[in-house]
């Protein structure tokens, strides 16, 4: 089977039953992402799949061949991080680090979600044209991530910043 | 252990502790506090972001399940389903001829094996329980494993353990708290002493005292639930075993699985150099020494992930327990009588009495003392530590009581617990060694605007919300365990190894060591390496108690103190430093220098160049722990908490957290706050959420798995504030004391007491679910 894995064509010889986390880790080597529960409960093993967040474990391999899909090592690399991974080291945003690949993955899938103005559970005016970025809308829409470290406030600091700098260069963008 | 040898240990450590506290300062380890203390504006204290944090955020840092290996085989797990009696028949016919089989391993094939020494029972045991390990037909517990399938790939272990059947001869067990009672409850004891402790004559005071509180407070079963599954990738090489594991006690599982297959320790080797969590679950179950054994008869390397479910069923959790506070106050608060006792279940396998009434002995003055913790016996999966075992859940029935208390006499509970503040231990007479806790009290409520709180119940409300306030202490020894030795090699061109077999779950043990070490030696932490998580290293450390940053803190001081030594040796007579003593000298800007005049100084590559030495090397075991038994040694927190209870639903949400600390020295700004926010969110899904659900007809565990054992996720947890007194501890390693373990303490009650303050009802059966407040 063929798949396209940040942005390399990649091929493994998969058994139909494999999840894409299986894959991921056990054929492809990519150990970046988690296995926490293998049942869609926890998050770990959060992935992008053409840009939305996925848990890879409820995944079948099969059914992801020739989609693009970007795992944490296809984010950034140490002395070339994310903004969102540096900010995760600087608002120490994980302790033990285990749910940190999901929790990097996740953010990115949301911040798009956000940009897209999906709304979610906590969105007071779903008709508003911009969703307003509030710490609530972060978490509720960060909540099938779970930190048993309770590295949650780090993680929410992470987030917003990071989001606030994203907006902000937009702005001098167009201004230019 | 034995009633009887238990009595004897406990005797005879009441006669060293007595001479311990009787010796002079100076005799006791951390008498000459130790010199960093002194150093104010350097590397500790700062704020240093974690310095494996760009690998974990990238993916990069390997966990035990990550290390790929040639001929790699999968193992599952079949756990049984009755809680006990013996195993009839097992019919392995369809899995052992599925496809990618490679072996189907029970207790007919397993290699024999050495029942597991459980934890505490010698110096490097690491086993959560001592039932032999695949030996035989007996059952123990509902969700003992009873079969291993190894196979080509996961899917196919997965797979065929499912076709696997096995038949029981099931047996009467004890899977309710009502029948182990009725067997007769025993004495618990911890650390080698009876947790029992009688001073006056508690219940007359009690009932004499114009004002008591005398309620049961009772707390379920937890688990860790580590995001990291527990895993290890095991590789025989002749009979040299190779293991990858997940772990807290690299020394102690490779000392206990040499055990077991009957080998010398030095045939083990365990590597653990990221942990994904512990908080006390990553010790030595079933699952690596079964892999070890099915890698020996397949002759194959092995990786074992248990499953989620299978965490539940092989890997203990914090056991129930059914508490009584009483205490007995005079008008103006004083108290007369603190009496905490209980039960708490166990297993006949493994010797931890969750110690609910440690808090009791050293947080309150009284006039008496009744303490006890009995212990009944379940066929269940044998308990174990959990982040703050005893503390945790002991603060919630304590500190509960104390809110009780005061809102009995009409008084502030913080006050209360200030006019109780004992000037030495209460109930050992020792020292404190250093205590803070009014002082954690004043600024904590100064932050918090404790003083805007209406004591009066139902008195605060925001539409359907009604809102309240609730505080409590937090409390957690200071432990230091022997940690053996630690090494240290300098080279010339100024760059220092550090080595002692430690772990880094996520408390900043690798951050935190590289800061301590460069301010020790004058270094940079560019210059300096901090080596750890494998049992092949100097020292046995175990990330337990709180007590690594002390254990590795006495081991380093020691190698310093000697490589201190070798250096003025090798700088000899012609050194500006001639003569001087290794306590006359400090580590400064890469070199050496007189503490009384540090105009004498010499770099350490000058004195290397100059003996013609590429490096130098020592090694030194720390000091005996002996600092607790001659000073009362303790970390404290106020707790603080904002809840919004909803009138209609019952739905209660913590808004507002905060925790003030007095823990010692805090070495790191950044590592430490995550410490006590992580400890703090923990406490929130003791208090709110956490249930292991234990059917008590089928000692079956109810809720496997994380979608039904909740645990609090990003909405749940408000931004927590924390902040600290850093006051050192004259007596401790850096004058630090601990913070992986107190954040928990005291939560349970912070927001119990704020529950109360909100809508008027005293709940004390955590967790506090919505049903209990309709
Ligand atoms: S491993 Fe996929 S959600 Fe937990
Ligand atoms: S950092 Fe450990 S689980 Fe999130």
């Amino acid at each position: 089977m063929r798949f396209n894995i940040n942005g390399q064509p990649m091929e493994a010889d998969v058994d139909t039953r494999t999840s894409l986390l299986d894959l991921l880790r056990e054929h492809l080597e990519l150990f970046g992402t988690k296995k926490g529960c293998n049942q869609g409960a926890c998050g770990a093993c959060t992935v992008l799949v053409d840009g939305q967040r996925i848990n890879s474990c409820l995944a079948l391999a099969v059914q992801y061949q020739d989609r693009e899909i970007i795992t944490i090592e296809g984010l950034g690399a140490p002395g070339s991080l994310h903004p969102l991974q540096a900010a995760f080291v600087e608002h120490d945003g994980f302790q033990c680090g285990y749910c940190t690949p999901g929790q990097i993955c996740s953010a990115v899938g949301m911040a798009d979600e956000l940009a897209r103005g999906v709304p979610s559970y906590v969105t007071a005016d779903i008709a508003a044209e911009a969703i307003d970025v509030t710490d609530e809308e972060l978490r509720e829409r960060m909540s099938g991530n779970l930190c048993r470290c309770g590295a949650y406030n780090g993680i929410i600091d992470a987030i917003r910043e990071t989001l606030a700098q994203a907006a902000s260069a937009d702005v001098k963008r167009e201004a230019a | 252990m034995t009633g009887v040898k238990a009595a004897a240990q406990a005797a005879m450590q009441a006669v060293m502790k007595k001479a311990v506290a009787l010796a002079p300062d100076s005799w006791i380890p951390g008498g000459e506090p130790d010199p960093l203390i002194r150093h104010k504006h350097g590397l500790i204290g700062a704020a240093i972001s974690r310095i494996d944090g760009p690998l974990k955020v990238a993916g990069q840092a390997r966990f035990s399940a990550e290390f790929p290996m040639e001929r790699m085989t999968y193992a599952a797990l079949h756990y049984s389903t009755i809680a006990k009696g013996r195993i009839t028949a097992i019919d392995a016919a369809s899995a052992r001829a599925a496809p990618g089989v490679v072996l189907v391993m029970t207790h007919e094939n397993a290699p024999r094996l050495n029942p597991t020494p459980p934890f505490m029972s010698k110096p490097k045991a690491a086993g959560g329980d001592s039932v032999p390990v695949m030996q035989d037909d007996r059952i123990h517990w509902n969700g003992q494993p009873v079969a291993l399938v190894l196979a080509e790939t996961q899917e196919q272990a997965d797979h065929a353990q499912s076709l696997i059947r096995v038949s029981y001869a099931p047996e009467a067990g004890v899977t309710s708290m009502a029948s182990a009672r009725a067997q007769g409850p025993e004495q618990g004891y911890f650390r080698g002493e009876p947790l029992k402790l009688e001073q006056g004559d508690a219940e007359d005071l009690l009932a004499a005292a114009p004002h008591r509180v005398d309620a049961a407070y009772s707390t379920p079963r937890h688990n860790h639930n580590s995001i990291e599954l527990h895993a290890a990738t095991v590789a025989w090489s002749g009979d040299e075993l190779y293991i990858h594991d997940a772990t807290q006690a690299v020394d102690h599982v490779a000392w206990s699985i040499a055990e077991a297959f009957g080998i010398e320790e030095r045939q083990v080797r365990v590597t653990s150099p990221y942990v994904g969590g512990g908080f006390g679950s990553k010790i030595l179950w079933q699952h690596q020494i079964l892999a070890a054994a099915a890698s020996k008869l397949a002759g194959r390397p092995v990786r074992i992930m248990v499953s989620r479910e299978g965490v539940f069923r092989i890997v203990g959790g914090r056991t129930v327990t059914e508490q009584r506070v009483a205490i007995g106050a005079q008008s103006d608060g004083g108290f007369d009588a603190i009496i905490h006792t209980g039960t708490v279940a166990m297993t006949p396998h493994n010797n931890l009495p969750e110690p609910f009434i440690l808090p009791a002995r050293s947080a309150y003055a009284a006039k008496s003392f009744k303490l006890d913790v009995k212990t009944v016996k379940l066929n269940m999966v044998a308990n174990t530590f959990m982040r703050a075992p005893g503390e945790s859940v002991g603060t919630f029935g304590l500190e509960s009581a104390i809110d009780e208390l005061a809102f009995d006499l009409g008084m502030d509970p913080i006050a209360l617990r200030i006019r109780n503040e004992p000037d030495k231990d209460p109930t050992t007479g020792l020292p404190f060694s250093a205590r803070h806790i009014v002082e954690a009290w004043g600024a904590g409520a100064e932050r918090f605007g404790w003083d805007k709180r209406n004591a009066q119940p139902r008195a605060q409300r925001d539409g359907d919300w009604l809102i309240g306030l609730g505080c409590a202490t937090a409390t957690y020894p200071y432990y230091r365990m022997p940690g053996g030795a630690a090494r240290i090699v300098l080279r010339k061109d100024g760059h220092a190894t550090v080595s002692i077999s430690a772990h880094e779950m996520g408390m900043g043990t690798s951050t935190v060591q590289t800061q301590i070490a460069a301010e020790r030696l004058g270094l940079t932490m560019e210059q300096v390496t901090f080596e750890y998580g494998d049992n092949t290293l100097p020292g046995v450390v175990l990330a337990g108690g709180s007590q690594q940053t002390a254990a590795i803190g006495g081991a380093v001081i020691a190698a310093h103190r000697k490589l201190v030594g070798e250096l003025l040796k090798l700088a000899g007579n012609d050194s500006p430093l001639a003569g001087l003593k290794p306590d006359e000298v400090g580590g400064f800007d890469g070199g050496l220098c007189s503490l009384q005049d540090p105009s004498r100084s010499e770099s350490y590559a000058s004195i290397l160049a100059r003996a013609r030495q590429d490096e130098v090397m020592a090694e030194a075991d720390g000091s005996p722990p002996l600092e607790g038994q001659h000073w009362s040694m303790h970390s404290h927190g106020a707790m603080f908490c904002e809840v919004r209870v909803n009138a209609v639903t019952g739905e209660v949400r913590v808004s507002r957290f905060l925790g003030s600390f007095d823990c010692g020295r805090i070495i790191n700004a950044k590592t430490a706050a995550s410490q006590f926010r992580g400890g703090i969110v923990m406490g929130l899904g003791l208090a709110l959420m956490e249930e292991t659900q234990f059917d008590e007809r089928t000692g079956r565990i109810m809720n496997p798995s994380l979608a039904e054992y909740h645990v609090p996720v990003h909405l749940d947890v408000p931004m927590i504030e924390v902040m600290w007194t850093d006051e050192p501890d004259p007596h401790t390693p850096m004058g630090a004391r601990g913070v992986g373990e107190i954040g928990i303490t005291g939560v349970g009650a912070a927001v119990a007491n704020a529950v109360f303050n909100a809508t008027g009802k005293r709940v004390r059966d955590l967790p506090i679910t919505l049903d209990k407040l309709l």
